[in-house]
């Protein structure tokens, strides 16, 4: 019998253990943020929509890794009656040549750039412009509130669009910049009420009193302690507004108001291809194809981190 | 523990019978839609150091407000102190600049709220909190602050402090939570601890624990202690003197066990008498009869009169004065007061 209680013994002894480490091993703290990414990280339309925003990143950052021609340089014999070549992976004549036989795909490749840098330079500015206005309005409330409000009420009433043709209109030439300064000066407004309302919301909460009750000052209150409980709405509000500003800025170009040559953008060549479309329907398929594809990225983006940093929706 | 204790040695002792903190004919009204609403209607009290000073009242009574106006935690508007001090070792703090009495606030008087999971930030870890105080106040070093954060947290029993310092608010217990609350509060050696209904929140065996610790944190310390609350069971061990407050003012003051043993207001009697006991078992408990008062249209009179079993025309017509009060033989019962026409009857009678 000695021998089956030594067995015994001896299987029990690794099971405790696993126990014994495992109640020894502190369970890993899980807050908001982190909790959000264990769920994202889950979700296929996150994963999709990353992969294609960090794809679109690499081309914007660096798109001479995906095509050694120059986009600008024309060659007229191979204009539009150069059918696209759909079997050339990531050659010049894989999506054709355009009207002064330039290479749709390097075109393609090299329009990402002023996509990405408007939608992310816009989305940068109206977040922290209207983040920090919004902040002011919600916590100080009073007349300072009351002058936010209403300036932000002013701006709601003019449209996105009209309002941006007016404004780059006054500029002479038009660059990036521009365009991103004029959709930061319209759109700021929309990230102010965002804010304005989650402050409101938090600033009424305990642990703000508590925070005042125990000596922090003002600045400590509104950004440690009111600011990373209000920030998940506004995130979630830009993210899907991102793919809106990317739309915009091509449908700026595409109206000869907003980006002009030799800069490029998707939103140029959707408008030159469009007087062809009987007869090289290509020439337009490619840079709205990408452009629709990008704004529907970050748009699900958008989705997913809302779904993830909404407590409700869990 | 021993590191926090040192740096807080106390410069500046005070003299002995001077009061810590001493509230004088506070008033402090609201301004509403309806009218002005009179919250809190010409409160006295004071705390001297170790001594427990127990806050009784129902809901609206004016109790938390003071206890806020103390704090300068009260919005204002609506809000307003219209008259009264506030002395902090004999300095007005209502007089004080704000940053001045920031400066009070968590160094020298701290305050314990009712809900500890609201009261917490809940996206910050707990020990980020806690260690906040001495970064804040102290200018102490991440690390630093962390392992006193974890001293804390061992000093309130909380267990596996070490393994837990970087857990959320979430995931402890209400009890615990609560303790965490009291090291808050405890963590730079106030001199003044207010608590605001501290156990309410917490299930009747984490009661009587929590209380416990703040009862022995506090005579470690020597800390003054406001306990606002409106349970009787919560108090009887633990204070030192009880102040009945109703709708905005103060309408009995008494040492613990003679408020208990003999109350000298009307009110305090339907108090006591509304408390379940063993001897009773079977019979109808006893209430007051009546809500307590809209603060917009204070009854004329004493403010409890349309309440009270044994008020006479006096009582509807004129506010009683805060009398002392005195025994059979006429000798003067010490911090001992009531706020009745009739206190000779109630008491004796």
């Amino acid at each position: 019998m000695p021998d089956l209680t030594e067995k015994k013994t001896a299987e029990e002894i690794p099971a405790q253990s696993a126990a014994a480490t495992a109640a020894a091993k502190p369970e890993k703290a899980r807050s908001l943020g982190s909790d959000a990414w264990h769920d994202l990280r889950r979700k296929p339309i996150f994963v999709i929509s990353a992969l294609l925003i960090l794809l679109l990143v690499v081309i914007a950052i660096a798109p001479g890794l995906f095509t050694s021609v120059d986009p600008r340089a024309g060659d007229l014999r191979l204009h539009y009656l150069t059918k696209p070549n759909y079997s050339h992976f990531f050659e010049p004549d894989w999506f054709g040549y355009d009207l002064q036989g330039r290479s749709i795909y390097a075109r393609v490749i090299y329009g990402a750039r002023a996509s990405v840098v408007v939608g992310i330079c816009v989305t940068l500015g109206v977040t922290i412009l209207g983040g920090l206005t919004g902040m002011i309005a919600g916590y100080f409330g009073g007349w300072i509130d009351t002058i936010i409000s209403r300036i932000t009420d002013i701006f709601f009433g003019i449209p996105l669009l009209l309002g941006s043709l007016v404004i780059l209109n006054a500029f002479t030439s038009r660059t990036v910049w521009s365009v991103v300064f004029a959709l930061v000066a319209l759109g700021w407004t929309q990230m102010t009420r965002v804010m304005r309302g989650a402050v409101i919301t938090v600033k009424q909460s305990d642990f703000v009193t508590a925070a005042k009750a125990l000596g922090a000052g003002t600045n400590r209150i509104l950004f440690k302690h009111i600011l990373p409980n209000a920030i998940a709405p506004v995130i979630v509000v830009a993210t899907i507004a991102l793919g809106g500003y990317i739309a915009t800025e091509a449908t700026l170009s595409f109206l000869g108001i907003g980006l002009q040559d030799p800069t490029i953008s998707w939103g140029i060549d959707i408008n030159s291809a469009q007087k062809v479309i009987r007869t090289a329907p290509f020439a337009l398929f490619f840079p709205a194809g990408m452009l629709s594809l990008t704004v529907l990225a970050f748009i699900m983006l958008g989705d997913a981190v809302r779904d993830a940093l909404d407590p409700k929706l869990r | 523990m021993t590191t926090v204790i040192e740096n807080n040695q106390k410069s500046d002792r005070l003299e002995v019978g001077t009061p810590l903190l001493e509230v004088k004919d506070l008033h402090v009204e609201f301004h509403t839609r309806d009218g002005i609403a009179k919250a809190v209607n010409g409160v006295n009290y004071s705390v001297a150091a170790g001594e427990t000073l127990a806050v009784l009242g129902e809901s609206g009574s004016g109790k938390s407000v003071t206890a806020q106006t103390i704090m300068g935690i009260l919005d204002m508007p609506p809000g307003k102190v219209t008259q009264g001090q506030i002395l902090y070792r004999g300095q007005d703090m209502l007089k004080m600049s704000n940053e001045e009495r920031r400066k009070i606030r968590g160094r020298k008087i701290a305050m314990i709220f009712q809900d500890a999971l609201s009261a917490l930030n809940p996206v910050l870890s707990v020990g980020y909190q806690l260690g906040e105080m001495f970064r804040v106040h102290q200018g102490a070093s991440k690390a630093e602050a962390k392992a006193k954060a974890i001293e804390l947290m061992d000093r309130v029993r909380i267990p596996a402090a070490k393994q837990r310092v970087n857990d959320y608010p979430h995931q402890f217990s209400g009890g615990m939570r609560q303790r965490i609350m009291i090291a808050m509060a405890l963590s730079l050696q106030p001199d003044l601890i207010i608590a605001d209904e501290p156990t309410t929140a917490l299930d009747v065996t984490v009661q009587a624990q929590v209380m416990d610790l703040l009862a022995e944190l506090q005579a470690e310390y020597n800390m003054g202690l406001i306990l606002i609350t409106h349970d009787l069971g919560v108090v009887a061990d633990v204070a030192d003197k009880i102040a009945v407050m109703y709708a905005g003012r103060i309408v009995e003051t008494a040492p613990v066990h003679d408020l208990y043993a003999n109350p000298a207001h009307p009110y305090t009697k339907g108090l006591l008498r509304s408390i379940p006991r063993l001897d009773q078992k079977g019979q109808e408990l006893y209430a007051i009869k009546g809500l307590p008062p809209n603060l917009l249209k204070v009854p004329a009179g004493c403010a409890f009169n349309p309440r009270c079993d044994v008020a006479t025309d006096l009582c509807r017509t004129e506010i009683p004065a805060l009398h002392h009060v005195t025994d059979k033989d006429g000798e003067e019962l010490t911090g001992r007061r009531s706020a009745c026409h009739l206190w000779k009857e109630t008491l004796h009678g």
